[in-house]
């Protein structure tokens, strides 16, 4: 593991997700591959420009205040993976 | 030892709008589960945001109410998390640029008593910023269910640094807060509808240490007095607890409300780490001097000035005004009554002292009821000639005048109401009177002044109550004068 190696029991905690052995090894490399292929973007000077929030110079992108119906119950909760009285079912949580 | 408390408060406030922040689909409370969502709101893939005006405009307005600076380029960012009530695993917020910095807002303690103004002070704000509520949960005892249909409602949260002192300082800061929302029309803050919500954090410290105390956050509190009530348990909790040789962890404790404690939710170990980035999916916004300009336009009054307005401009005293300030829609009326017959003092007791128990014995708001300023000014114009005596206003007019919403001068005229002044009507009846009660004339003539509050109660009670009350006890000296 060099320096720059991903903690993945934490990720796999933030995550809310349960990882085999085998699985963390196998996911740690993949996103150490994904992390120093953005370092990429390193070797790029970016010294000349200003921090942007985005792409592209575009602001202002608004629309008026005005609603519209919403989905009809069953639709907002057909593809829950669990659901009662039309509400997304989940396990018991603690609020948080 | 003595200590000392220090209370930081974040406040949620859920920005009055028809339609959410990112999506068309309107908002409410109390609709049908998950009804009030769509591919935005539960975040199905490929769905974009799109930002609401409305949401951003007022929540400029509010930076102005706080007195706040408004920045120039405000952007979004996503706050990341995994937590069912937010379905896209990420929620929409402000991070490094809030729409609002700093601000502050003027608060009022509660005073010696309920007659007497509480001292008045400035709280400092740190931020405000504007964010996507997310959905509800509703907890049972075998499992959670999600209803989405809070999820995306404009939510401005607005945050102080641990600057206020004391339970009362923070209840009369939230009431301060309602007050400002209410006046700017950006949310009526009904707590128990979730359109205000306040978590707390709180430490305490010896008086004469430098650093901060351990800080304790509390959640779960659905009420102003509810908050007051948990950091006033939760300060003496801590102190107790270092005064007995304990020591303090950094937690998260929730506010029992029907048990009257605070009780430990999750230390802060578990606290998140959101990873927050630029939301590549909107677009910064820009509000130049031209849109300012337009937004301070609509500022209105703030309470507290509009306070100092009453009592300079109308004398009026505390009790009425703690009445009427903080209900904007009430002060209006107050005052176009008071313009319109240019007693604002006596405007004031009857709105305060007639017309809102009147509305709350019937249920009804002030809208909901037929009753108008006009009515008020023309009632209060008929004493103030000495048409009517305020006795007869109280017991004849106001009652029928609030039933039927007929004008006062026309149930006056109706009735028979107009109180006598003709003297060639009354100078019998007090002749009379003196007649049927030598006793009290003869103490009269003694020099006991106050038994001519028995001739006069008689004059009264024989005219029906319609004589004008000065004008008999200046006809009924006359006459015992002569008499003597």
């Amino acid at each position: 593991m060099n320096k720059d190696s991903i903690d993945i029991d934490y990720v796999a905690r933030l995550a809310r997700i349960d990882l085999s052995e085998k699985e963390r090894r196998l996911f740690s490399s993949q996103l150490e591959g994904i992390l120093e292929y953005f370092k990429k973007l390193d070797q790029v000077d970016v010294s000349s420009v200003e921090p942007m929030a985005h792409a592209f110079q575009v602001e202002n992108v608004l629309r008026e205040d005005e609603s519209v119906k919403g989905f009809d119950p069953e639709t907002a909760v057909k593809h829950a993976a669990a659901k009662r009285n039309q509400m997304v079912q989940v396990p018991k949580v603690v609020e948080g | 030892m003595e200590y000392e408390a220090f209370i930081g408060l974040e406040v949620h406030v859920q920005v009055r709008t028809q339609s959410k922040i990112f999506t068309s689909v309107g908002v409410g409370f109390g609709c049908e589960p998950n009804t009030l969502t769509d591919p935005v709101v539960l975040g199905f893939p490929g769905a974009l945001p799109v930002l609401n005006k409305e949401a951003v405009e007022k929540s400029i307005k509010v930076g102005m109410l706080l007195q706040s600076t408004i920045s120039e380029v405000t952007k979004w960012d996503r706050k990341n998390y995994f937590y069912p009530d937010s379905p896209k695993n990420y929620q929409i917020s402000q991070f490094d640029q809030p729409i609002c910095e700093g601000g502050k807002v003027e608060i009022e303690l509660p005073g010696p008593s309920r007659n007497v103004m509480g001292e008045h002070k400035w709280i400092e704000l740190t931020r405000a910023h504007l964010e996507e509520d997310v959905g509800k949960l509703n907890h049972f005892d075998n499992d959670s269910l999600v209803d989405y249909n809070r999820a995306g409602t404009p939510l401005l949260e607005i945050v102080t640094e641990p600057v206020l002192r004391t339970p009362d300082e923070a209840w009369a800061y939230l009431n301060a807060l309602r007050m400002l929302m209410v006046y700017g029309d950006i949310s009526d803050c009904d707590m128990e509808k979730g359109q205000m919500r306040c978590d707390a954090n709180v430490s305490v410290r010896p008086v004469g240490q430098e650093d901060l105390g351990v800080k304790v956050e509390i959640k779960n509190m659905n009420s102003i007095s509810g908050v007051r009530n948990a950091l006033v348990y939760e300060i003496e909790r801590q102190i107790q607890t270092l005064k007995g040789g304990g020591s303090l962890v950094q937690e998260t404790r929730g506010w029992d409300a029907s048990k009257n404690v605070t009780y430990h939710m999750r230390f802060k170990e578990e606290s998140h780490d959101y990873r927050y980035f630029p939301d590549p999916d909107l677009m910064p916004v820009r509000i130049d001097e031209d849109w300012r300009g337009r937004i301070s336009a609509t500022i209105p009054e703030r309470p507290y000035d509009r306070q100092r307005r009453y009592y300079d401009d109308f004398k009026l005293p505390f009790t009425i005004t703690s009445v009427l300030i903080p209900d904007p829609g009430l002060c209006e009326f107050f005052e176009e009554a008071a313009e319109a017959c240019n007693k604002p003092q006596q405007v004031a007791n009857w709105i305060v002292n007639n017309l809102l128990s009147e509305l709350g014995n019937d249920g009804l708001s002030l809208s909901e009821s037929k009753i108008t300023s006009a009515h008020i000014a023309g009632l209060v114009k008929l004493i103030e000639e000495g048409v009517i005596s305020k006795n007869i206003a109280k017991e004849e007019v106001f009652g029928e005048m609030f039933t039927s919403g007929e004008m006062p001068a026309a149930i006056v005229e109706a009735k028979g109401l107009k109180q006598s002044n003709d003297t060639g009507e009354l100078e019998p009846i007090c002749q009379k009177v003196i007649d049927a009660n030598p006793g009290p004339v003869e103490e009269i003539l003694c020099g006991n002044e106050k038994a001519i509050n028995f001739l006069k109660g008689q004059v009264m009670k024989a005219t029906r109550g319609k004589a004008n009350p000065a004008l008999v006890d200046q006809m009924l000296k006359a006459l015992i004068d002569k008499k003597g």
